[in-house]
């Protein structure tokens, strides 16, 4: 079991599919990230999902997937400034590395696919 | 691609009895065929395993399945195939993940009533071996078998 669930958060859908979890994440945060599978938050959860996945911020509140292989997909939030200012601090190191290679970015696991297709072609 | 040497087959959600008969199968021709098997699920999908093959013959190596997402994230854990057990979209999912963390050929192993529209949904680089199986084995079975012939494991 990972700390996730034995820490204080809010379910926002439950039992949806992983495409649905994703578009709510889009349309209902402040800001968007989009990070691979297995991109670690909290202590110990490696994030399970359909590349590229999406993580949201909306003021203090994380908003993420959770996927249970008999439950389906789950969106829940967890109070944490932490792990947004981690986000966003990754973010910008990806825009100066980008800007620093002429505006391109050869790192697959650090770019943002413009779309689920391009990644896989990367 | 040099002759495979280990081999992952990922269990989704057991509540279709299909998976854990084909998943002995597939860890047995592995097995003969010389390859290192290790088996990995929910806590549910391995004991089912565990009391159908109570003196680990057919499979020797189990595993949690999020912790082997764990160690291949963390780049501690690869294998040479993967195969990936899936009836519903949390299964293509977890298939999705690992298929993104590891650099092996991906078998995506479709099954259950909704087999087609599920498979219709996969965009990650698999092989897929799609039949509408649920208490019935033998049509996933065919398949797979056909498909390990095409990779000259079987």
């Amino acid at each position: 079991m990972s700390c996730i669930e034995q820490m204080k958060y809010d379910l926002l859908l439950e039992r949806i599919s992983f495409k649905e979890a994703r578009e709510y994440i889009e349309k209902n945060s402040d800001e968007v990230y989009y990070v691979n599978p297995g991109y670690k938050i909290f202590k110990d959860y490696y994030v399970i999902g359909v590349p590229p996945v999406a993580i949201g911020a909306k003021g203090e509140d994380l908003i993420f997937t959770y996927v249970k292989p008999c439950h389906g997909t789950f969106v829940m939030k967890i109070k944490s400034p932490e792990e947004i200012e981690r986000l966003r601090e990754k973010e910008k190191k990806k825009v100066m590395e980008s800007l620093k290679k002429g505006g391109k970015s050869d790192d697959a696991a650090e770019s943002p696919a413009a779309s689920y297709q391009d990644l896989w072609k990367k | 691609m040099d002759k495979p040497g280990t081999a992952l087959l990922v269990m989704g959600c057991p509540e279709v009895p299909t998976q854990t008969s084909v998943v002995l199968y597939l860890a047995n021709k592995l097995n003969k065929a010389g390859i290192d098997v290790t088996v990995a699920g929910t806590d549910a999908a391995l004991k089912l395993t565990k009391v159908a093959d109570p003196e680990g013959f057919y499979i020797k190596k189990l595993a949690d399945v999020d912790e082997t997402i764990a160690e291949m994230a963390e780049k501690k854990a690869d294998f040479d195939l993967v195969f990936a057990f899936m009836h519903s979209d949390a299964g293509v999912v977890y298939a999705a993940t690992i298929a993104a963390l590891s650099q092996a050929k991906v078998f995506a192993l479709v099954f259950g009533k909704n087999a087609e529209a599920l498979a219709g949904t996969i965009e990650f680089p698999a092989e897929k071996v799609v039949a509408k199986a649920t208490h019935n084995p033998t049509p996933l079975k065919n398949k797979l078998d056909k498909a390990l012939q095409q990779q000259v494991i079987a």
